[in-house]
């Protein structure tokens, strides 16, 4: 039997049965189209972090206070952490020729008031460096001074929102502001930046890091970002960076991750959160499956008469098996071509509603999907054809 | 041609065992025109199954051209009845979705006929049954009788050696049940071996020869002039329904 002649026979049983067959090939399109859009979503969301990682620099070292793998020591006896100085900050960029940059960070939240307008807002107290270091971008004005890391300064940098919320059309820049009781002048506004490790750099006001120690009154700063002279000295400076400041604390009390420890993480969560998503909209396509063998059963039972003739026109037991499975692939392919064309449409809403979501399903979820679907057709199909082959054809024929 | 010898069937039915076959022998010889007869149940049309390879024997032997049919597997029954039988049933039995045309191929499809040939030869056979310009239409824009001849062309366009009709005129008006019959007799006056299982009386009297069936056994055998006695006997006893 020809591959041709029994895709035809097939295609012209399923005609039989349009409602019918458009309904489990509609669960295998629903199953499909799920793959496609929701590991669209997860690659999406994956590619989303790693833009914003790639947009704070590749060659950053973040040092944070604390050490984030615990020591079993006895309770009392290690002691508190040491916090983490502008001093440090300084020795490090002494004493670590890899580093070329550093930008100490304060961060706090403020009221930033102007005539009667007022806004909370997130403080940051940082450095000249920072613009660099951070990958800012200054619309208006500029960004704050080169100054003494211990030099306060009564000026301020604000983000686009917070600009555009306390000064409604009218350009900032050199108007004095109140930030709680200090009265700041506006040297500069950020460009439009969006979300910056788990900050919005849109809705804050950046002052002297001397300056925000003072606000906020701590003598700490909450992180040290280093930048890299370059990517293959990332990992050697993060590790001169520990032991110095071990040695300045006496103990190893800071930790120093790097963008592609963080991102690495970042991406295995996602990518297990898109497997995941992958698997559940394949347990759709199962479902869509146990469809298509009900219909073939159905199908089955209906023209027994129709396989007892067939036997008796002499067609061997493997054609006739041939020629149901053929009927269940082509519902399972068919549908698995749809869903695709829905998932592609789905994607495509999703992306224009939500134009930062850069999401697009991976090759490697579209083709599964399609063999999947493919795949289910036949293993829930082989169970109705193996039924049909079976048929006692002088009982099948028996009937009208 | 065909020799059964010693043919049993038997049915499990509701844990009894009917007995549907009992001891048959019977010798057809190529180009015969055998007529079937008997009450219902009495086991003829499971002896038609049996000619045609869609049903096996419990003892017994069916010789087939000199073949031992009843110990070949299913893969190879499947090519006898390929090659060397045709069916023709009661009911047509023709796929409702395909045209007359499509009906007469698919035992071509089956054999691995190409396409262009196949079209050909199953127009030639729509042709000798008088249905060629019926080739495109589907059996339900077809009368009873013209069904019954595309079932006929179908049945023969493998040109096979024995032909097998389960009450073919059974579903039929008197003409188109003649026309049938006369289509049967003049592929029969061409060498076609053929076997037909009737009720009727009128279509058995047409036959070389008759066999009559009662509970699975042959009691009755005419050829001839006495196809009209054993047809007497027969409907004498009553049985006949």
């Amino acid at each position: 039997m020809r591959l041709r002649d029994l895709v035809g026979f097939a295609t012209r049983a399923l005609r039989g049965h349009r409602l019918r067959t458009g309904m489990s090939l509609l669960g295998v399109a629903i199953g499909v189209a799920a793959v496609v859009t929701l590991t669209a979503l997860g690659e999406g969301a994956r590619r989303y972090v790693v833009g914003q990682f790639a947009s704070i620099g590749t060659n950053l070292v973040i040092v944070m206070p604390g050490k984030t793998e615990t020591t079993g020591g006895m309770p009392g006896i290690g002691g508190a952490p040491h916090d983490l100085t502008l001093e440090d900050a300084r020795a490090v960029l002494r004493g670590v020729p890899e580093v070329e940059k550093a930008a100490p960070m304060v961060m706090g939240t403020e009221t930033v008031a102007f005539e009667e307008r007022r806004r909370q807002v997130g403080l940051v107290g940082s450095t000249h460096e920072a613009l660099e270091v951070r990958r800012l971008r200054i619309a208006r004005g500029r960004f704050l001074p080169p100054l003494e890391w211990d030099r306060g300064s009564p000026v301020a940098v604000l983000g686009r929102k917070a600009a555009d919320e306390l000064f409604p059309g009218q350009d900032p820049v050199g108007r004095v502001v109140r930030i709680g009781d200090w009265r700041m002048r506006v040297v500069g506004v950020l460009a439009p930046r969006g979300h910056q490790l788990g900050v919005d750099m849109d809705d804050v006001v950046i002052v002297p890091v001397a300056t925000a120690m003072k606000m906020l009154n701590r003598r700490s700063i909450f992180r040290l970002l280093l930048q890299v002279r370059s990517h293959a000295d990332l990992d050697r400076a993060k590790e001169r960076v520990v032991r110095l400041l071990t040695e300045r604390h006496g103990e190893e009390d800071v930790t120093a991750i790097t963008q592609d420890a963080v991102l690495s993480a970042f991406t295995s969560i996602l990518d297990a959160l898109t497997m995941a998503l992958a698997g559940l909209a394949a347990v759709s396509l199962a479902v869509a499956g146990v469809g298509i063998m009900n219909v073939m059963l159905v199908s089955v039972s209906e023209r027994s008469r129709e396989v007892g003739l067939l036997k008796a026109l002499g067609a061997s037991r493997g054609q006739i098996l041939a020629a149901f499975l053929a009927e269940a692939a082509l519902i399972s392919s068919a549908g698995g071509l749809i869903g695709l064309g829905l998932g592609w449409a789905a994607v495509r809403v999703l992306v224009a509603l939500y134009p930062a979501l850069p999401a697009s399903p991976p090759v490697w979820a579209v083709l599964a999907a399609l063999s999947l679907s493919l795949a289910v057709g036949v293993v829930f199909g082989v169970l109705p054809a193996r039924r049909a082959t079976r048929l006692d054809p002088v009982a099948a024929l028996g009937g009208r | 041609m065909i020799r059964l010898q010693g043919v049993s069937r038997t049915f499990d039915v509701g844990g009894e065992a009917v007995h549907a076959l009992v001891d048959v022998d019977e010798t057809i010889t190529a180009g015969d025109h055998l007529a079937i007869m008997g009450p219902s149940g009495s086991g003829k049309s499971t002896l038609l199954h049996i000619l045609g390879c869609l049903d096996r024997p419990d003892r017994g032997t069916y010789e087939l051209l000199g073949r031992d049919v009843s110990r070949l597997d299913e893969s190879e029954l499947s090519l006898v009845r390929r090659h060397t039988i045709g069916f023709v049933f009661q009911f047509f039995h023709l796929v409702p979705r395909l045209t007359a045309l499509e009906n007469v191929e698919l035992p071509m499809v089956f054999a691995g006929v190409p396409p262009r040939e196949r079209r050909e030869r199953a127009i030639a056979r729509l042709r000798a049954v008088g249905l060629e310009p019926r080739a495109p239409h589907r059996p339900d824009q077809l009368s009873g009788g013209e069904r019954q001849r595309v079932a006929l062309a179908r049945a023969t366009v493998l040109e096979p050696k024995l032909l097998l009709a389960d009450e073919p005129t059974g579903n039929l008006d008197t003409a188109s049940g003649r026309q049938v019959l006369e289509l049967l007799e003049q592929m029969n006056a061409h060498g076609l071996t053929l076997v037909v299982v009737t009720h009727d009386p009128a279509v058995a009297r047409r036959a070389r020869r008759l066999l009559v069936l009662q509970d699975g056994r042959v009691v009755h055998r005419g050829e001839g002039a006495r196809i009209h006695e054993a047809i007497e006997a027969l409907s004498g006893g009553g049985s006949a329904s």
